[in-house]
């Protein structure tokens, strides 16, 4: 039997955006986090360089640019309404953090230092502004200690290495219809140590489950980020929109994938090809080294396909930082500077650090409005469910995300979720009884992969997993074709069903990881289909989606959100829904 | 039980080697005719590359020869504090020792983090580290209106605090303390540098509360500057400079 909980807010996921909406829902509503990670384990934690705010403290700089930027980053499949919130409350923003106590570095004058990003540009790309407010290369670091700290001092309950696995809805989101309504009841959940599965009633509930990397092989996600929180609202029949935008981060550690921020080439570091050429020169002649990522990007894997990369493979191209002052390295890029010495045995004082593009960020995820709440079509919302942070898209980074902008999204949105989802449980009289059976389909779940155990089964997990990520980093990866993807399909596929065949070691009931990993890949299988079929339909290219046989923007045609539906019967169906547009027309990008 | 080194790799290739690896378990469940709560040493070989970390080769283990074998871990580059464990007998994050660094002639052992309750394999029962963590009130503590804008910080006061911000809460240090395995009180470093963070920020007015807190006979006095935390710290912070600096503050009541 399950155990069973009710609270008002209900938070699945302890990262960024799960615990900035904890910090305002506890305050006004009974709040639980279930989080599958202790919090401080989030991936938040991993992210570097900064978070983009318009102070003005080191240089004049405004809101309205950082919109502007933010959209043309984007490739205008930015909802402009969403941008200019996310660009206004980000002053507001780093201010709160720094209250809470974030260590900011600091300016001469005591106040919050700030430095250059890609894509971050006064007055509409003149040049690179300092926007991007810091606390050395380790940002994210101090933004999850800093909110964990204060959900600490909050006395916010949380239930950690609990697996949320399931969503449970009072009706069919595809079959409510226009008129229709369909509330949220609560969340089930599998307690890692106990093995026992829970059930969470609740008016309100906030999914910020974090990203889904690990559908790719070299990627800077944590192990754990398996796309749960998108897979889970999927199958419970919620759209997911834009899945084809994945970012793949320029400067991940060349064979690694493990993240260098972009703040080195913020402080100055210049990417390099085997002739020693500053290549970017000739991609973004105005920008250069900060043109945004998906551009960065695709001029490395140019530069590597065209025969000038580096390396006895000619496989990477090289970050130089030789010319900055040691000093000057170990005060601002410290951490990422240990991670070139600690895994690949280069001293960037007076080496080239070799470098490959790492798939880094979904810029898809459930759609939401800008209040967080969850959309089940283009217009609907579901009622008393909300999602922020880079499970959600709602959507601020459309087709390629501005570095820094992710930290600003999940404190933004992380907190209107938290506010919305309060304020909604408090206007709901009751708490929603959960129907006698919604523990059934986990517990099925489960039992039928413990007897999986010395059972008739062939497949490993591991394998299947490796052989998706392989076909993902192959065709779906910087370039794609019609050819490459439909290959990945056909594997994505195949996988999925011989998923259906798999054998796991561990029946145990106490930490079995065994169990989970499977669980974990079955969300794999499922949104790498999306991924796969929405990059199939966008005959164009956009942002961090390059087709080579549409290698133009198609605005007429593809100026809109792609939104996929999983039917009843399995299958994936593509819908689209218009892009916000508010000031800024669509122009030509260039840097 | 012997690596070797494939020998001569090919221009580009990483060299490849085979490592032995000799893993304390712990079974709670009591599977395969074992009693519940079962201790006992378990050896694997597997195929690595040089430049694998230890959390490479026990994924290996576990996705391609035995998947009971239970560990934590999540980022895999030493950010996230999930895979803290004790290999060839220190503590060492596994996603930031790469196997190279190891004498891979001998069978690498690894065992859980001492002074925790284990709950299977590599896996410890972290409450009680996160629990002394809470104890010393690990959030800023100011009075007076909040200010419309930052409050300001020159960055030499920055500096004061920079070195115990970088804590990623893995236990490493506590869990290395002699002191914290034999003494059940005891808060343990990384609580210690938890408090150095806010104590010495010049923001903070709260430092007081916790010096208060670490001047009890479970706080800083127990620390016998043994420096095993310092060379534990997968993160570089001179614990036990940080705590001499608290006993400095103690002695002579000036932060």
């Amino acid at each position: 039997m399950a155990t069973e909980h009710e609270f008002d807010v209900v938070i699945v996921g302890a990262g960024g955006a799960g615990m900035r909406a904890a910090l305002e829902s506890s305050q006004r509503a009974k709040t639980a986090v279930i989080t599958k990670l202790y919090p401080t384990r989030s991936h938040t934690g991993a992210a570097q360089g900064g978070m983009a705010a318009a102070l003005s403290n080191v240089e004049d700089d405004n809101a309205e640019w950082h919109t502007f930027d933010t959209i043309k980053g984007g490739d205008y499949l930015v909802d402009q309404d969403a941008a200019e919130i996310l660009c206004n409350e980000a002053i507001d923003a780093v201010l709160d953090l720094e209250k809470m106590g974030l260590p900011f570095n600091r300016t001469p004058e005591g106040k919050v230092d700030q430095r250059r990003f890609g894509g971050h540009t006064r007055n509409h790309g003149e040049a690179a502004v300092r926007r991007a407010c810091y606390a050395a290369d380790r940002t994210g670091h101090m933004i999850l200690q800093t909110l964990y700290q204060q959900c600490i001092k909050q006395e916010v309950e949380f239930f950690n290495e609990f697996y949320a696995l399931d969503l449970i809805l009072d009706g069919d989101p595809q079959a409510a219809g226009e008129d229709g309504e369909v509330s949220v009841s609560g969340v089930v959940a599998y307690s890692l140590a106990s093995g026992e599965i829970h059930t969470f009633r609740a008016k309100s509930v906030i999914f910020a489950t974090g990203g889904a990397g690990k559908v790719f092989k070299t990627t800077s996600n944590a192990h754990t980020l398996t796309g749960d929180g998108m897979g889970i609202a999927l199958r419970a029949g919620i759209p997911l929109e834009d899945m084809e935008f994945f970012q793949f981060h320029p400067t991940g550690l060349a064979g690694l994938g493990i993240l260098l921020s972009e703040a080195a080439r913020g402080e100055g570091g210049i990417l390099r090809n085997s002739e020693g050429e500053r290549f970017m020169e000739r991609y973004a002649p105005t920008i250069k080294d900060l043109a945004p990522r998906d551009m960065v990007a695709r001029a490395m894997a140019n530069e590597v396909r065209e025969g000038r990369g580096c390396g006895p493979n000619k496989d990477y191209v090289l970050l130089d930082l030789t010319h900055l002052e040691p000093a000057h390295i170990d005060a601002k890029l410290p951490d990422i500077t240990e991670f070139a010495r600690t895994y690949l045995g280069v001293e960037p004082y007076t080496e080239p650090v070799p470098v490959f593009p790492t798939a880094h960020y979904a810029m898809g995820g459930i759609p939401t409005t800008v209040q967080g709440e969850v959309l089940r079509d283009n217009t609907h919302v579901v009622k008393g469910l909300y999602a922020a942070g880079e499970c959600a898209c709602v959507s601020v980074h459309g087709a390629n995300r501005l570095g820094t902008n992710s930290l600003l999204d999940i404190n933004v949105f992380g907190r209107r979720a938290g506010i919305a989802a309060a304020e909604y449980a408090n206007a709901t009289d009751a708490i929603p009884t959960l129907p006698a059976d919604a523990s059934a389909g986990l517990e099925q779940t489960v039992a039928s992969l413990r007897a999986t155990v010395r059972g008739d089964g062939t497949e490993r997990v591991a394998q299947l997993r490796r052989e998706l990520q392989e076909t993902m980093d192959m065709n779906v990866q910087v370039f794609r074709t019609a050819e490459s993807l439909a290959e990945a399909h056909a594997v994505v596929k195949d996988l999925q069903e011989r998923y259906k065949n798999i054998a796991i070691h561990d029946r145990g009931t106490r930490f079995n990881t065994d169990l989970l990993e499977a669980i974990e890949l079955g969300f794999l299988l499922e949104l790498s289909e999306v991924v796969v079929a929405g990059a199939e339909a966008r005959k164009e290219s956009r942002g961090g989606h390059y087709r080579e046989d549409f290698p133009t923007r198609d605005d007429e045609n593809f100026m809109q959100h792609t939104m996929a539906y999983k039917r009843a019967d399995g299958t994936v169906e593509l819908d689209w829904k218009p892009v916000v547009v508010t000031r800024y027309q669509p122009m030509e990008r260039k840097y | 039980m012997t690596a070797t080194a494939e020998a001569p790799a090919k221009a580009g290739a990483v060299p490849s080697m085979t490592v032995t690896l000799k893993i304390l378990r712990f079974d709670p469940d009591g599977l395969d005719g074992r009693e519940p709560g079962s201790e006992y040493w378990e050896e694997f070989t597997v195929e690595a590359h040089a430049t694998d970390r230890v959390l490479d080769a026990l994924h290996k283990i576990k996705w391609d020869i035995d998947g009971t074998l239970a560990f934590r871990r999540s980022c895999a580059h030493g950010v996230c504090g999930s895979d803290a464990m004790r290999i060839n007998a220190r503590n060492r994050l596994a996603c930031k020792t790469l196997l190279k660094d190891l004498n891979p002639a001998r069978p690498i052992t690894v065992e859980p983090i001492k002074g925790l309750p284990v709950e299977k394999d590599l896996i410890v029962d972290m409450e009680p580290f996160f629990a002394s963590y809470r104890e010393i009130m690990p959030f800023l503590m100011t009075s007076g209106p909040t200010p419309e804008r930052e409050r300001l910080q020159s960055p030499e006061d920055r500096a004061k605090f920079d070195d115990t911000t970088k804590c990623i809460l893995c236990a490493a240090c506590t869990t290395s303390c002699p002191v914290f395995w034999t003494d059940g009180q005891y808060f343990g470093p990384q609580a210690i540098v938890g408090a150095h963070r806010f104590i010495f920020d010049s923001r903070d007015e709260g430092e007081w509360d916790r010096l208060e807190i670490l001047n009890d006979k479970a706080g800083v006095w127990k620390c016998r500057t043994a420096f095993n935390c310092t060379e534990a710290c997968p993160r570089g912070i001179e614990v036990t400079k940080a705590i001499s600096e608290v006993k400095r503050a103690l002695t002579t009541g000036t932060v």
